[in-house]
């Protein structure tokens, strides 16, 4: 027993502060969700639980349907143009743009967006936008004598999936072109002695190589574009009325706005049970314990 | 397929060039067998053959037309890479299969081919795994399978037995040698192993620095070496080299001279630097021989049929095989003779042999090469 402790003292000195902070800032937040979910605090900050009435009133809830295929809509596409657009861009970048400086102020182009304020971003978005005929669209169209349209009202899904979409594919090209860069050399050169066209070796050799890579994008993406909101805020604020609202930014609605920090966390415990059955699916589907077997060697 | 390299250059940097002005002809279905150190630029010129590498100037001809621009598909080449470069996620069968499948081979017949390739490298109870679940000489014998299934007009073999067993490789090289003579296919291989080269090969290019330094039949290369650099590089154990002087005709070694026949030999103007190499097994026990020596025995190596013994006669050392019956102790001496006429002489300064009906030979070559 005293040897035990002897033996666990430093580590635990030495990890103690650590483990304090993980708990802190990382495990806390979802206790407190959990507990708040069932509570209806709000802006009296009174905890008083209310059982299951938060979720019975989710049900009742006549904006919750739009809301979530909002959702749906919003992350699938999103991160459909997510992890395509990284993948192109990555192959263009190693395997089609063999020139490593081109490359380079290429890749560097697409990180913009990523390393400038989110403001600055959206408000180049909100110009493009624009419902006057000052618009970049609108003069578009005026160059072919059309009407200026309002297209942050009529079409604001599209918009912010667009605007997310193209933002968030830095990411994905960056983890791609090093997954692609890292496959041997020698296998596209057996490749094409072997005849295989460009298609077969996207194929055969790239998509294979970044399977992983591929699971990490998309799992990631899909737990950011999930929870974050702030493009969206910034873009439509949800509008018009809940026509490009998502779960994430009703959450924040709900407690910022509202003030009902009960009905909020109820919510963001929705989109955290979401998350982990979505991950847990990837998990599965990308055949996870395939991939960590360990080889056999005659 | 005739393959013929004019000129060839490429270099990687620029500074040097990895491969130099080289010229290389490969009859149709000719075996050709690149030796060289590393580093010389083996792989590279095969890489520049297959398509991957474009030369930097210089003409590649198969069967007389320019191919420089040709995309390597096109070319009908199978070749076995140095790192193997299986393709990971696929299966041995799989892996073998591919170039016919790029080729629209019906499913069936792909999959009977890519069996047979399999069998004739003993790979057929192993289709089912992947390159990372295989040992080092059964991926390269996956390697050398797909080289082989489409039956190309070139094979081109970078080290394509370097990792194999003793048994294994013996079998492999008469396969190699079977399947070449049966598909009479056109095939370049590169290895470090001589004694492979010279039993697969027609014909032996020796490269260095990027330049082919003799071509010729095995024969040729063991017993007329034109470059000092070849008579080193051929022949295990390798030659036996003295430093040595030629004065006119005379030619001064082991402390003693010889007098050399003006018609076989290019003489000295003056006093000149030679290396004086006798093969092993050109040196005899005893006194038979022109030149004889008296060494101290240093080593006895038994091989089996014959036994190395390493002498130091002065400070100079020697090898040769004697009989395995032969009784010989350590440190005891003993006599040894050659003669004149087996002696390989190399200037000291360009490397260069200075036997007359070689320098003739090796120019006709260059001409021909
Ligand atoms: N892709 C490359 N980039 C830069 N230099 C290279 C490249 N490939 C080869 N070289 C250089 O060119 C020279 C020849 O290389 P090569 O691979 O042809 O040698 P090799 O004869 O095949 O050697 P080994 O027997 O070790 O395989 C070497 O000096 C090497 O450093
Ligand atoms: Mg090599």
């Amino acid at each position: 027993m005293g040897s035990a402790l002897k033996k666990w003292k430093l580590p635990m000195i030495m990890l103690g502060p650590f483990v304090a902070l993980i708990f802190l800032f990382f495990f806390l937040p979802v206790v407190l969700i959990v507990i708040l979910a069932f509570t209806n605090m709000d802006s009296a900050m009174r905890w008083e639980f209310a059982g299951l009435a938060n979720f019975q009133k989710m049900l009742e809830d006549p904006n919750l349907f739009k809301i979530m295929k909002n959702t749906a809509l919003y992350v699938g596409f999103t991160l459909l143009i997510n992890v395509c657009f990284g993948f192109v861009l990555g192959i263009l970048t190693t395997y089609y743009i063999q020139k490593e400086p081109v490359s380079l102020v290429f890749r560097t182009i697409w990180m913009l967006p990523r390393m400038s304020p989110p403001v600055v971003y959206v408000l180049l978005w909100l110009w493009f936008f624009d419902p006057s005929e000052y618009g970049v669209l609108n003069s578009l169209r005026a160059l072919f004598h059309m009407e200026p349209v309002a297209w942050l009202h009529e079409h604001p899904m599209t918009a912010i999936i667009l605007a997310n979409g193209i933002i968030g594919a830095s990411f994905g090209m960056i983890i791609f072109s090093s997954a692609i860069k890292s496959i041997p050399k020698d296998l596209f050169y057996a490749a094409s002695v072997d005849g295989a066209s460009q298609w077969s070796i996207i194929k055969d050799i790239i998509i294979p190589a970044v399977r992983w890579p591929l699971m990490f994008v998309t799992i990631w993406q899909f737990l950011s574009l999930i929870t974050s909101y702030e493009y969206i805020f910034l873009l439509t604020n949800g509008g018009p009325l809940f026509e490009s609202e998502v779960l994430a930014l009703y959450s924040f609605h709900k407690a910022f706005q509202n003030f009902e920090f009960g009905y909020g966390s109820a919510i963001s415990l929705v989109l955290v049970i979401i998350a982990l059955i979505f991950s847990f699916m990837m998990w599965k589907w990308f055949g996870m314990q395939k991939m960590m077997r360990s080889s056999k060697i005659e | 397929m005739k393959i013929e390299l004019k000129n060839l250059c490429k270099s990687f940097n620029k500074k040097t060039n990895a491969i130099d002005r080289m010229n290389l002809t490969v009859e149709d279905g000719e075996f050709v067998a690149l030796l060289g150190p590393s580093g010389c630029g083996k792989s590279t010129t095969m890489l520049m053959i297959a398509g991957i590498y474009k030369p930097d100037s210089g003409e590649i001809r198969f069967d007389g037309q320019l191919v420089n621009d040709w995309e390597p598909k096109d070319r009908n080449i199978g070749m076995v890479f140095q790192s193997y470069a299986l393709y990971p996620h696929m299966t041995v069968l799989e892996n073998i299969a591919f170039p016919l499948k790029q080729q629209k081979v019906p499913k069936k017949e792909r999959m009977e081919r890519a069996k047979q390739a399999a069998e004739m490298v003993r790979l057929g109870h192993v289709l089912d795994r992947k390159p990372d679940e295989l040992s080092g000489g059964q991926q390269q014998r996956v390697a050398l399978a797909r080289a082989i299934v489409k039956k190309p007009k070139v094979l081109l073999l970078d080290e394509p037995m370097s990792n194999l067993d003793a048994r294994l490789k013996i079998e492999m090289r008469e396969e190699l040698s079977r399947l070449h003579k049966e598909l009479g296919i056109t095939t370049i291989l590169v290895t470090h192993d001589q004694e492979e080269a010279m039993m697969l090969a027609d014909r032996i290019a020796v490269m260095k620095d990027g330049k082919i330094i003799q071509y010729g039949t095995p024969m040729d290369l063991y017993h007329r070496p034109s470059d000092f650099f070849v008579a080193q590089f051929i022949g295990t154990p390798p030659m036996n080299v003295f430093r040595g002087k030629l004065i006119g005709n005379h030619l001064h070694f082991l402390n003693q001279s010889a007098e050399l026949n003006n018609e076989q030999w290019n003489t000295a103007q003056g006093e000149l630097d030679v290396y004086v190499g006798i093969r092993p097994h050109e040196v005899k026990l005893g006194k038979g021989g022109d030149i004889r020596a008296k060494g101290i025995v240093q080593m006895i190596e038994p091989v089996g049929h014959a036994q190395i013994i390493r002498v130091n006669i002065g400070d100079e050392q020697l090898r040769l095989f004697a009989e395995p019956t032969a009784a010989i102790e350590y440190e005891s001496e003993i006599t040894v003779s050659f003669h004149l006429s087996s002696l390989h002489l190399f200037d000291v300064r360009t490397g260069k042999s200075l036997r007359k009906e070689i320098m003739k030979e090796s120019q006709t070559e260059e001409m021909v090469g």
